[in-house]
């Protein structure tokens, strides 16, 4: 994986990733339009496909709305990298086939907007200045989780 | 060996008894709560699994609250979408557009008991834990699965358990208690961990007031907010639900258990400040002028609340320029407030009441604020954008702030 990072601080929640009055949608197109839109009202034409977010501490605190891990992902948003992450937004996460990986002292390693390669095997994170954050490896059940795309699809392929 | 009431909770659940904190445990479900507002994305995942029943009808509990009535044409569709499902699974706990806040409405139907698991895919299901039941908030793909097979896997989690003391002042509520708290643990002071409330304070707080202390537990990342069932929880229960309960304690040695002393006895009337719920000050330090009150929500809109407000506004008129929305929490809380007359007491003042549902608390409903404007809320998140523009702020109190500032137009203290 390689794509932009796209930072932002401590304590993002869920109604910034996504506000609570468009939690009447359920599409990934719409919601995405509205992904970040608290902090950023243009996040959504800035953001490509492939793109990082690389956050703070707690991020994905607040509501359970699993609209929030569906926004990123409409987005273009390939995984979350942050200092540490609220519970619950963790396994919608992970359910939804998107990866999170906790990092802590990640902000200091990475600078906005540069090019960053993750490679979730090794557990790498490399920056286009050169530096290099070994993450703690997700364990093989949830990459292949992540690998299916998801819980569903996981559960239905073991299922055949 | 000692355990706190999580680890009990869910050895029972799981029959797994030689698990303890940090151990994952596949945990049957007792209670499985959805709404008109997550539940279409619950039903959509649940119908991808491809399993054509729920694993148990009389266990599933779906009320309408978020957009309620129908406020646009897709929230009408998510409500029939929902209403077909209950049709469909034969859900047999259903409460449409008229009966209130989900939180409110799961207690007061008798649908917790103590020693439950209960899953919601609401954040703030850990309002449960006030009556003793293990209560924590999940997302739609895991309640497909709970829908589907009846079971989610937890990592037990370790305690967090606050031990308050001393009596309460006059003017200061259980809404000030668990802000402060908040405000000294931090936004993510107890993610991953289970919340407990104990200690004298608590043991004199009814059951109202438990549910403010456990419905904020979220807000320092809490799994759950658990209290130790007494008398007062056994006869709220016992009138209202006829389930058989289990109750559990927390052994004070348990190692995974971290005892918070907090004296509340010098505190003051508390206020949680844009944009974070952490963001806790004394009242009597903020002196802002506000557009918009908000009496309601799972937090603070029972009748207890409402008698709160009431005493403060009765005869006194809202500010000119300011502006009081009053949703009282449920059908049951809406008709006391009507016999007891406290809702000519709202009316007469100036404010707003509206039908039991969530109103302004997640800004996608009724009485959202716009740019630049300031709403007091007796609800539980602050963060930007909440109650409708980013660019607008709000803030957090107990329902006697609210009322006084609502007469004053300003964050103001109860007069004495």
């Amino acid at each position: 994986m390689k794509g932009k990072a796209w930072k932002f601080g401590n304590d993002i929640d869920t109604d910034i990733i996504i506000p609570g009055r468009y939690l009447i949608y359920t599409d990934e197109k719409t919601l995405a339009e509205h992904c970040m839109e608290g902090l950023d009202p243009e996040f959504n034409k800035k953001v490509k496909k492939g793109d990082f977010i690389v956050g703070g501490t707690n991020f994905g605190c607040g509501s359970s709305r699993e609209h929030a891990p569906i926004a990123l992902k409409g987005a273009g948003i390939v995984a979350v990298i942050a200092e540490s992450f609220a519970r619950i937004f963790y396994r919608n996460a992970t359910n939804l086939g998107l990866p999170l990986l906790e990092a802590p002292g990640i902000s200091e390693v990475i600078s906005n907007g540069e090019e960053i390669k993750v490679d979730l095997e090794k557990g790498i994170i490399s920056s286009e200045s050169g530096k290099e954050y070994e993450f703690k490896k997700l364990p093989p059940f949830m990459l292949e989780i992540l690998e299916n795309g998801g819980l569903i699809e996981y559960l239905k392929n073991k299922r055949g | 060996m000692s355990h706190t009431m999580s680890e009990k909770i869910l050895r029972k659940s799981s029959k797994n008894y030689d698990a303890e904190a940090g151990d994952i445990v596949m945990a049957n479900i007792d209670v499985a709560m959805t709404h008109d507002l997550t539940g279409p994305l619950s039903v959509q995942s649940f119908e991808k699994i491809g399993t054509k029943k729920v694993w148990d009808n009389s266990k599933i509990v779906i009320p309408f609250d978020h957009q309620v009535p129908a406020d646009s044409i897709d929230s009408a569709n998510n409500h029939i979408i929902m209403r077909k499902f209950v049709k469909e699974q034969e859900i047999e706990n259903f409460y449409d557009v008229n009966a209130g806040v989900c939180h409110q409405i799961l207690p007061e139907m008798g649908h917790v008991v103590p020693g439950e698991v209960i899953v919601g895919t609401d954040s703030h299901t850990c309002t449960h834990g006030a009556l003793g039941a293990f209560a924590t908030g999940i997302g739609s793909t895991d309640m497909a699965m709970v829908f589907s097979e009846g079971q989610l896997w937890f990592k037990i989690p370790e305690t967090n358990r606050f031990n308050i003391t001393g009596k309460l002042k006059e003017n200061v509520y259980a809404k000030d208690v668990i802000l402060n708290i908040i405000g000294q643990m931090g936004a993510d002071g107890s993610t991953y961990k289970s919340c407990e409330f104990a200690g004298d304070t608590v043991s004199n707080m009814n059951i109202s007031d438990r549910m403010v202390l456990s419905n904020m537990a979220i807000e320092m990342g809490g799994k759950t907010g658990l209290i130790e069932p007494d008398q007062k929880t056994i006869d709220y229960v016992e009138k209202r639900s006829n389930k058989s309960y289990e109750i559990f304690k927390t052994d004070l040695d348990a190692p995974s258990l971290e005892l918070i002393d907090i004296d509340v006895s010098n505190l003051e009337p508390q206020i949680a400040c844009p944009h974070n719920v952490d963001n806790v000050k004394p009242v009597s330090e903020v002196d802002i002028e506000i557009d918009q009150v908000f009496l309601g929500s799972c937090t603070n809109g029972r009748i207890d609340d409402l008698r709160d407000a009431a005493k403060i506004l009765k005869g006194n008129k809202i500010a000119k320029g300011t502006r009081m929305l009053v949703i009282p929490a449920s059908r049951e809380v809406y008709e006391k407030a009507l016999d007891e007359n406290l809702i000519k007491i709202f009316v007469e003042a100036g404010a707003l009441v509206s039908a039991p549902c969530c109103g302004p608390c997640l800004g996608g409903h009724t009485g959202l604020i716009g740019p630049g404007e300031v709403s007091l809320s007796t609800s539980n998140r602050n963060f930007k954008g909440r109650q409708g523009s980013p660019e607008g702020e709000v803030y957090l109190s107990s329902a006697a702030v609210a009322a006084a500032s609502a007469i004053t137009g300003r964050i103001s203290l109860p007069q004495s």
